[in-house]
């Protein structure tokens, strides 16, 4: 089993992503336990890559730094062997399915069992092509997070009653980004997919503001924060855990509202 | 295992968001393609707009010239817009249309499937943008104004290594955040499925007017196809008919840049490994822990670190052979070209004028080759001159 239901017990999780690497290998290790300390309740550590096709601006930027300085998937896994000496929180992979191919999917998914990462989320990787990795992630108690998305509508059923972990539901068409206001009727898909699985549902992409998040909180299990808090690691480069500190811990406020 | 394979290849590596309406144009396209008055209308699109059907033309002077086999050109040069791109866009945009889509976007490397794409959205009145990168953007600034021209909007793309692999990547953010109105009209044999298959069947008229046009002027069927390969849209078109026939050979060329020993190439086949990028498991120029690589070529349009997955297939098989051209080798095959037929080809056919220019004096006279001219050479005299240090602006 992995430790992603823990996320979900302490009210609505508020979950925080950053990129791997972004500014320095060190600085994700310190950043992920300030974002820990301060209330995330689980973290997505994004594994950067030269194309990531499914990011707006920020995280590409994020990425294009992480990488400029060469950081590797081994480096990422020396991150998650260092956040792992000082906490169980549950961690989960963000990852396009490339680097994963590449690095052998056998050897990824035994050092994620080894270091206990807890899922994995590939944005590359729809229902169809699942059978790329779903055996060998859950031999090794990974969870593949499924996706599903504002243009599911009947795929939410196949969706849903084959995921494991939690459900990451997209919030809005397009890439990751700040967005001033979220449009879909996210109601509407919840409970299409609370019809079919108990699993807990979080809501991502275009979320920033406490306002969105409390909003969000009422209706989902899950709030998911990426590009915002990538933006303050940008602003702040390696002085940033003070200002990342207080925005997980007034996002977090916001969804236990 | 998702639908789409070409033996391990192919696939629907993509996000969700856009599962449903890759699923949906599968559909549209099987329903239009069975539908005669849809066939009708782009076959009438494709011979009284484009030109088609092209020629097949004989090069007297370089055949006696090299003094081996005897070769032809398939003058997809010849299309309206100089390139094969024309016959995937006619296909894709008119599909777009009848789906009831009132915007395209495509992105562009040369910029001959952009200008292609601005083309037919201006002819069939659909809304059009444009991705290309900004290096590509300097490299190809007239074919930038040509799109403009044609009422298209033009994105420089900034991201990444700004060329060809980051355009595709932009015209999918695109995509993803306009999916209801918009279709991505794919240049290549590239892509999630439908894609690579939709944009075969739209190229294969240039292999099914081919093999017939060897049988009515030669009675039997060329030795060798050879044609470039980016993407791999024009050496899917010129192979497909000839897959079943398996006298003949089939020869991509790949952009082998400054030397495929050096890291200033675009050889995929050559240099690359299996890997799962732009919605496709296929073959890929890729470093350390699979990030994709960045590529190089003198040629925009063969500048893309992957190839589509019907080739990385064919050549598993042994159906087809994929060899590495150099920019020197493309630049003296254009350079002849041009003094010896009086055609100057694309930089990108090039690349297979030079492999035939290198095959044709080894093989015997009652043989044939075939080179698939994918595209006319005026949008790269500019950087051939550049290429030989000769300043146009002096």
């Amino acid at each position: 089993m992995s430790k992603i239901a823990n996320a979900f017990e302490n009210g609505t999780a508020f979950i925080g992503f950053l990129t791997a690497g972004d500014p320095t290998i060190d600085k994700t290790v310190e950043y992920i336990l300030a974002m820990e300390e301060a209330g995330c309740d689980l973290i997505e550590i994004g594994i950067p890559f030269s194309d990531p096709m499914a990011e707006g601006v920020v995280i590409q930027d994020a990425n294009v730094r992480a990488l400029k300085h060469n950081t590797t998937t081994d480096d990422v896994f020396d991150i998650v062997s260092r956040v792992r000496q000082k906490t169980d929180i549950p961690l989960v992979f963000l990852t396009y399915i490339n680097p994963v191919f590449f690095y052998g999917y056998e050897k990824f998914f035994k050092r994620c069992a080894e270091l206990g990462i807890d899922g994995i989320i590939s944005p590359d990787l729809p229902f169809e092509e699942k059978g790329e990795i779903v055996d060998i992630a859950r031999k090794n108690d990974v969870d593949v997070i499924s996706l599903i998305a504002p243009t599911s509508s009947e795929r939410i059923k196949m969706i849903a009653s084959d995921a494991s972990g939690f459900i990451y539901v997209v919030s809005s068409l397009g890439v990751t980004g700040m967005r001033a206001e979220i449009k879909t009727d996210l109601n509407a898909i919840l409970s299409d997919i609370r019809e079919v699985t108990d699993l807990p549902l979080a809501v991502g992409f275009g979320i920033n503001t406490p306002e969105q998040a409390s909003d969000i909180s009422k209706i989902a299990d899950g709030v998911i924060v990426g590009s915002a808090i990538v933006k303050i690691i940008e602003e702040h480069g390696e002085d940033a855990t003070e200002a990342l500190k207080e925005y997980v811990s007034s996002m977090k406020n916001a969804c236990l509202e | 295992m998702s639908k789409g394979r070409y033996g391990e290849y192919g696939g629907q590596y993509i996000s969700e968001t856009l599962m449903n309406e890759l699923i949906y144009l599968e559909e549209q396209y099987n329903h239009y393609m069975n539908d005669p008055e849809f066939v009708d209308e782009l076959n009438t699109l494709l011979k009284e707009y484009a030109g088609r059907p092209s020629l097949l033309y004989y090069a007297k002077r370089m055949t006696e010239d090299l003094g081996g086999a005897k070769i032809y050109l398939k003058r997809e040069d010849l299309n309206h817009t100089g390139a094969h791109k024309i016959n995937n866009v006619l296909g894709q945009v008119l599909l777009a249309k009848k789906m009831g889509k009132t915007r395209v976007i495509a992105e562009t490397g040369a910029g001959q499937h952009g200008v292609a794409t601005a083309t037919a959205a201006a002819l069939l009145d659909m809304e059009c943008e444009v991705f290309m990168g900004e290096v590509d953007t300097k490299r190809q600034a007239l074919n930038v104004y040509r799109m403009e021209l044609l009422g298209a909007k033009v994105h420089s793309v900034k991201s990444g290594t700004k060329t060809l692999k980051d355009a595709v990547n932009d015209a999918f953010r695109d995509w993803i955040a306009r999916v209801h109105d918009t279709n991505y009209v794919i240049g290549s044999t590239m892509g999630p499925h439908p894609f690579p298959m939709i944009v075969r069947d739209f190229q294969a008229v240039i292999s099914a007017e081919a093999r017939q046009q060897f049988l009515d002027k030669e009675g039997k069927l060329p030795n060798a196809v050879i044609a470039c390969v980016g993407g791999g849209s024009n050496a899917m078109g010129a192979f497909y008919n000839f897959i079943d026939d398996e006298e003949v050979k089939l020869i991509g060329c790949e952009a082998g840049g400054k030397g495929v020993d050096t890291p200033y190439n675009a050889a995929a086949l050559t240099n690359g490994k299996i890997g799962i990028f732009h919605g496709m498991k296929s073959i890929f120029s890729q470093g350390d822990y699979g990030q994709i690589a960045p590529v190089y070529s003198v040629s925009a349009g063969l500048d893309y670190p992957g190839v589509g997955p019907e080739h990385a297939y064919l050549r598993d098989i042994g159906r087809a052979q994929y060899v590495p051209i150099t920019d020197e080798e493309a630049v003296d095959a254009f350079e002849y070209l041009s003094k010896m037929e009086g055609i100057i080809p694309a930089i990108e056919s090039a690349h297979a004028v030079a492999h035939a220019m290198k095959i044709a004096p080894e093989m015997d006279k009652d043989e044939i080759i075939m080179i698939c001219l994918s595209g006319r050479g005026d949008k790269d005299v500019r950087s051939i001159a550049e290429y030989r240090g000769v300043d146009l602006n002096e």
